[in-house]
């Protein structure tokens, strides 16, 4: 068995979230996750860092925002066509 | 229990198609499908609602007057992200311009990333805070990245682009990619985790 030190562990980290590495790989890093604390609050923190970000929630487009972009098309594309 | 009827939505392509033959109501559709997405990219890029709205304008002006000459290589949504990027990028370079160092060079894929923060995180940690709350400590955790790794990072994570599709957007290998995202969670977990933390 292949063991990992905490740098590669948290090299790949981020590669095994995206599910971007190998079967062997993906399994020696969760055992190196099941016996080393600190790289287990670094991976837990890093997937819900990712959560909390892909959920969309943020930034409603604001209504008058909205307004302005269409408005300014609409006067393009009726300039264009005439 | 009568459903509702189920309205097929077209593909951006066949939208492209009719909007180049001059529909204005395939490109109005076009526009109404990713507005969101291109002001929230804006936001997150700029952290400001006056540059993130002419982003927003800015990037679909430049859509409306070039689709005549879009050959379709990419999807229209990668199309119209590279050129949010880029008008992105050049609010930030313009607020800069006292700097002659371009944003491109400050990105180091290379350099050391060590983690300081080991404490578990408290469990749930969006809802215990009110939303507006939870949109300024994610929005000031993006906004400490450079805008190299925070353009990664946005793309990735909160537009969920494939690491393809960032590399072709950004014109970056995909490994640079890699590099700079696993860079940019890292940092933005370590100020998330200062918020976060149990304790």
């Amino acid at each position: 068995m292949t063991l990992l030190n905490c740098d590669d562990c948290l090299e790949q980290i981020s590669n095994y979230l995206d599910g971007a590495i190998d079967a062997d790989l993906k399994r020696t890093l969760e055992e190196h996750l099941g016996l080393c604390r600190h790289c287990k609050v670094v991976f837990d923190s890093t997937r819900k860092t990712i959560e909390l970000y892909c959920d969309g929630k943020l930034f409603e487009l604001p209504i008058g925002v909205r307004d302005r972009l269409h408005a300014a098309l609409r006067r393009c594309w009726d300039e264009k066509v005439k | 229990m009568a459903e509702s009827p189920q309205v097929a939505l077209k593909d951006d392509s066949v939208l492209v198609t009719e909007a180049k033959a001059g529909s204005y109501a395939a490109f109005d559709e076009l526009v109404n499908r990713y507005e969101k997405k291109i002001y929230r990219l804006g936001m997150n890029l700029t952290g400001n609602p006056e540059d993130a709205e002419d982003v927003l304008q800015e990037a679909f002006l430049k859509v409306f007057v070039h689709l005549p000459d879009f050959r379709e290589d990419s999807r229209f949504y990668t199309w119209l992200v590279r050129i949010a990027v880029n008008e992105g990028l050049m609010k930030l370079r313009k607020r800069r311009s006292d700097k002659s160092v371009p944003i491109e060079d400050s990105v180091d894929e290379e350099g050391e990333v060590m983690p300081r923060e080991f404490a578990d995180w408290k469990p749930n940690p969006e809802e215990q805070y009110a939303q507006a709350e939870i949109e300024e400590i994610l929005r000031n955790a993006a906004q400490s990245l450079s805008p190299g790794f925070r353009t990664v990072f946005l793309l990735r994570d909160v537009d969920g682009l494939s690491t393809q599709e960032t590399a072709d957007v950004l014109g970056i290998s995909e490994g640079a990619v890699k590099a700079r995202l696993f860079r940019a969670r890292l940092q933005v977990r370590e100020e998330l985790s200062k918020v976060f933390k149990r304790g």
